[in-house]
């Protein structure tokens, strides 16, 4: 399939499970909805840098924070122009200002990607080791720093009030709507992004640092550029699932925004669906995602995020391939067994 | 500037760095030594300050002690850990991508755990020499920053004696260099690794008493742990542990005057600076080869 086929067949999906949910007229719908959509595109993310070329990132929430707390500066400049603004630019400012969220999510995933070229330029020469560790503490210190950032709320967090109604064209949309149609189209941008590195050159680069980096830079690959390449776009994806969130959430304080279930939930996700293709991260984020809002209901958030880490545990030692390798294998081998092979 | 302030700083920094060497010379081991990438360490940790803390609270035992007592099992458990390690992923060279996965997994069940089972209230011990204070004029050293100093320091030498001494030790470092060389001396390289990753974690159950004699903890503290060891390990240069030792010093004394001179709020981000500094200056450490 070409990819803008790909394109316009994921979005029509993404819209008809919009439909349905419209259909249901439950408004719990779509705020679980959101969730769930949020982490498909985070696991994609993921699967960009850990999956296709091998280096693990456990900072996942600082990439998805920098994101949310960069809605949370502009949207405090945009409903406060006459304060921050000198005089002059007052009114231009005034004129685009409070951005609309499609642009705050382009913005989040510049400030995340610059940060993920960043991390990566400075521990990527070394050993894969090193780069997961410093995504770790990235976390910390990123969290550290917005503590220390009064503009944003500090330890005491950020009210951001989204209007209840958006109207678009003449037309009445409830903001949780707008909010769900956003992250569906996020999901099918994401998506299209993985499928479209796994077929090209791009790819195969990504394939050959995770197999052997060594013999890769031996052939001539550019391993440096490539690995920067994918820290990059992977981190801009984060941020930009990031960025959406405070006016999801209305309030949001660091201890939230850099919950470590972003980085486990991230790394679980497609380690469970599968890791070689695009769809091991949207199966992973779906099936997981799904059931951790069942649980959040029935019992507590806590048990989520702990079955969470205990799968993630148990399949990368019993079931290495995730869902859809596994799923892969048997059909394959049925296939071959009908044959008479 | 204030010299007794700057003075007594420098004394909490040496007494906090003293500790921070027992809370990294695990990481020395498995991950400077061994080359796995131990990433669930402060988790173990954690788990021994709250061994620690159910013990005291509910026989009165000195946490100390119940360390001493607790450290077999530890011994245990990371030999457990590391079989399984091996079996899944370091056998077919896995462990890069999953064998992190299955640390990181460990780690964040580990907190999750014990955030279910004891909530997220701050625990402390109680023992007689947790409140009281050696006073030399204006300088002050708390007894409880001194006594965990002090039974790390002993640690790590023992340790460093014991790596730099003994045949088994002597394998240890041996495993790091070259292990087809170690076969030909007729020692099975899997059996030196479980026994060295077994110690790293031993040293987890005393390291987690002194953290809970320091300060009161709650299961998510350990998260912070994880760029001061992994800073420390890699200042000190991975392999060596008065390397370690040295380096777990400087990154005390620094933040104990980050916290005295721009507030303890900036501390936690001290340890990442000194990672990312030393990663990109000087990758091999103080005292690497």
């Amino acid at each position: 399939m070409r990819t803008p086929v790909f394109f316009i067949v994921a979005l029509l999906c993404g819209l008809a499970v919009f439909g349905a949910a419209l259909w249901t007229a439950n408004d719990y719908v779509f705020y679980a909805g959101y969730v769930v959509l949020h982490f498909i595109v985070l696991a994609t993310a993921w699967n960009i840098l850990g999956g296709y070329c091998g280096y693990v990132n456990f900072g996942s929430a600082a990439f998805f924070a920098m994101g949310a707390y960069s809605t949370i500066a502009l949207h405090k400049l945009g409903t406060n122009v006459g304060r921050y603004f000198p005089e002059a630019i007052a009114p231009v400012a005034g004129l685009i200002m409070p951005l609309p969220v499609p642009v705050l999510i382009l913005i989040g995933g510049c400030v995340a990607g610059l940060v993920g070229l960043g991390t990566g330029y400075l521990t990527l020469r070394l050993r894969g080791a090193f780069f997961a560790i410093a995504t770790l503490a990235l976390a910390v210190v990123l969290q550290t720093l917005v503590i220390n950032w009064d503009f944003v709320g500090g330890a005491r967090g950020a009210y951001v009030i989204a209007p209840q109604t958006l109207a678009i064209g003449g037309f009445e949309l409830r903001y949780i709507h707008y909010l769900a149609l956003i992250m569906i189209v996020l999901v099918v941008i994401a998506l299209t992004v993985a499928r479209l590195i796994e077929r090209s050159r791009l790819g195969y680069g990504f394939a050959s640092i995770r197999d052997d980096e060594l013999a890769a830079e031996a052939c001539g690959v550019p391993t440096l550029r490539l690995k920067l390449i994918a820290t990059t776009i992977s981190g801009a994806l984060m941020g930009m699932a990031g960025a959406p969130f405070p006016y999801y959430i209305n309030y949001l304080d660091p201890a939230s925004a850099f919950n470590l279930s972003y980085g486990v939930n991230s790394i679980a996700m497609p380690m469970i669906g599968g890791t070689t293709s695009w769809i091991g991260p949207l199966v992973g984020a779906i099936i997981i995602a799904t059931l951790q809002q069942w649980m959040t209901v029935t019992f507590s958030s806590e048990w989520g995020v702990l079955f969470a880490g205990a799968l993630l545990i148990a399949f990368v030692i019993l079931a290495p391939k995730g869902i859809v390798g596994h799923v892969q294998d048997f059909l394959r081998q049925r296939r071959q067994s009908r044959t008479g092979r | 500037m204030d010299v007794t302030l700057l003075l007594n700083a420098l004394i909490a920094g040496l007494l906090l760095g003293g500790f921070y060497a027992a809370v990294t010379v695990g990481i020395s081991i498995a991950f400077g030594i061994l080359d796995i990438v131990n990433i669930a360490h402060p988790g173990f940790i954690i788990l021994g300050a709250y061994i620690a803390y159910i013990v005291n609270q509910t026989f009165g035992v000195d946490p100390i002690l119940i360390a001493v007592v607790v450290l077999p099992a530890f011994y245990a458990l990371g030999a457990l850990t590391y079989q399984v390690y091996y079996l899944s992923f370091e056998k077919y060279g896995q462990e890069a991508l999953r064998g992190l996965a299955f640390f990181f997994g460990l780690l964040f069940v580990t907190e999750v755990a014990l955030i279910l089972a004891f909530g997220v209230d701050y625990r402390y011990v109680q023992a007689d020499y947790i409140d009281r204070v050696f006073r030399f004029g204006q300088f002050a050293i708390p007894m409880r920053m001194l006594i965990p100093c002090v039974l790390s320091l002993l640690m790590v030498g023992l340790l460093h004696l014991y790596l730099s001494r003994t045949f088994t030790g002597r394998a240890i470092m041996a495993v790091s260099q070259d292990q087809t060389a170690l076969r030909l001396m007729a020692v099975d390289p899997v059996r030196i690794k479980r026994i060295a990753f077994a110690i790293a974690i031993g040293t987890a159950a005393l390291a987690g008493a002194c953290l809970i004699i320091i300060q009161p903890i709650e299961p998510s503290v350990g998260r912070e742990f994880i760029g001061r060891v992994f800073a420390i390990c890699v200042l000190g240069g991975l392999q060596s542990l008065p390397g370690t030792v040295i380096a777990a010093l400087s990154l005390g004394i620094i933040e104990s005057l980050t916290t005295t001179y721009a507030g303890p709020s900036w501390a936690p981000a001290v340890a990442f600076g000194v990672l990312l500094l030393t990663l990109a200056l000087r990758p091999a450490g103080l005292l690497g080869r």
